[in-house]
């Protein structure tokens, strides 16, 4: 009898573990996020995130190279500073531009690297000097309107 | 007239102080346990065996329900969604709710109807029979040898559930949308894992479905301990440990889900 509770405790433990395992590896993304071991940190400056988040995904081509890891104020020069960490094995050379971009039409935010040609590679720590802002759909639009109003009054 | 009114205010006075010392003596008892549960982990028979109890049996219900959960979920999801041609979704939907909620609320109160009653029978049982008297007779202490090993073999068991029950869920989630509907199984999968975070999601149901051990086993075993030792009495606290435990659960979900998803 002792045996056999022991037995069942034992499948038991063992299903709860496997459990916890399918939901950290095939339901979530524990396989995906790299360790912070192998990763270096890029800062880029902003004028507007826009709707960024921490942990969002900054890619290269589509492929996800890093993620976001913090995102402060800077009261100096009034901008956003973005800090990402990126995969160490993807290098990219310093006069890469930083962009942020939207998935889909109302989609997420994330930061879009476009490698430039220098032979010098980004190091740890190091800030990036080219980024574009978030487009700002409100700001956009006014500026359509705004063209619009410039034609219709010079046609007249 | 004013002999009433003075009665009803006695009343309600000694509801209210009847609350108290009750929170106060189960506070106490929780703490007892806490500081005598070396027994536990020194004799960990005892444990196993109500782990076996707690958990093992309450495996078939768990399972049974985390499929239907999930297929349900699934059914749901996927007749909202595929109006707005998202139909891929609803892994994501699924895997979010489960692991986010459903998993450890919902095991957890399957767990205070199936075990925490249980518990409560088995000691208010123990008590109105006064074997917890003849323990104390003989030098054996109640606390450490009756409630520690229930207590703690409640909360080891109680996250294992909650997380095969989401496990089951999802797996119930992706044989109602996968195999039965034709949602693309690669697009189910990797919009699941690209949403599920593993520290923000998963940690985080982990640890609710922990408290929920906690608060289900002590709620049970105090309410058993403290069951006047009649018929009526026994019945009286089983009934109250699951209303309790429900509660409980219910508002430190709250209470969890605010600190843990303030969407930051």
């Amino acid at each position: 009898m002792e045996r056999t509770i022991h037995l069942w405790v034992g499948i038991f433990v063992c299903a709860g573990l496997v459990a916890v395992f399918i939901l950290a590896l095939k339901v979530g993304n524990a396989s995906a996020t790299f360790s912070q071991g192998d990763a270096y940190t890029v800062k880029a400056d902003f004028d507007n995130i826009g709707g960024l988040k921490v942990r969002a995904p900054v890619k290269s081509a589509g492929v996800v190279v890093g993620r976001v890891d913090s995102i402060d104020f800077e009261t100096q020069r009034y901008v956003a500073r973005v800090v990402m960490k990126i995969d160490k094995r993807y290098q990219f050379p310093k006069d890469t531009s930083v962009s942020i971009l939207t998935a889909g039409l109302l989609g997420e935010q994330y930061v879009g690297l476009e490698a430039g040609g220098d032979s010098a590679m980004l190091k740890d720590g190091d800030a990036v000097k080219l980024t574009q802002s978030a487009v700002v759909l409100e700001k956009l639009i006014g500026q359509f309107l705004y063209s619009k109003a410039a034609e219709g009054g010079s046609s007249k | 007239m004013s002999e009433r009114v003075l009665n009803g205010l006695r009343g309600i006075g000694q509801a209210v102080v009847n609350g108290i010392w009750r929170l106060g003596y189960a506070s106490g008892f929780f703490l007892m346990i806490l500081m005598r549960s070396g027994v536990s982990f020194r004799r960990p028979p005892l444990t196993i065996k109500e782990i076996y109890t707690a958990g093992v049996l309450s495996l078939i219900i768990i399972v049974v329900s985390g499929l239907f959960v999930g297929m349900v979920l699934a059914l749901q999801g996927y007749e909202t969604l595929q109006k707005y041609g998202s139909s891929e979704a609803v892994g994501t939907l699924v895997a979010l709710s489960l692991v986010r909620e459903l998993g450890p609320v919902v095991a957890a109160l399957l767990f205070a109807s199936r075990a925490g009653s249980a518990m409560t029978a088995e000691i208010g049982l123990m008590k109105a029979t006064e074997q917890i008297s003849a323990m104390e007779m003989m030098a054996v202490d109640p606390i450490a040898r009756v409630i520690g090993p229930r207590f703690w073999g409640g909360v080891i068991s109680m996250p294992l559930l909650a997380a095969i029950f989401s496990a089951v869920g999802v797996f119930g989630g992706y044989l109602i949308a996968v195999v039965l509907i034709g949602v693309d199984a690669g697009a189910f999968w990797s919009q699941m894992q690209s949403a599920v975070d593993f520290e923000k999601d998963i940690v985080n149901g982990f640890i609710k479905s922990v408290v929920f051990g906690v608060a289900v086993t002590a709620i049970a075993l105090f309410e058993g301990y403290d069951a006047p030792p009649t018929a009526e009495g026994v019945s009286g606290a089983t009934t109250r440990t699951v209303v309790t435990s429900s509660l409980a659960i219910l508002g430190l979900d709250f209470v969890l889900t605010a600190f843990m998803f303030r969407g930051v």
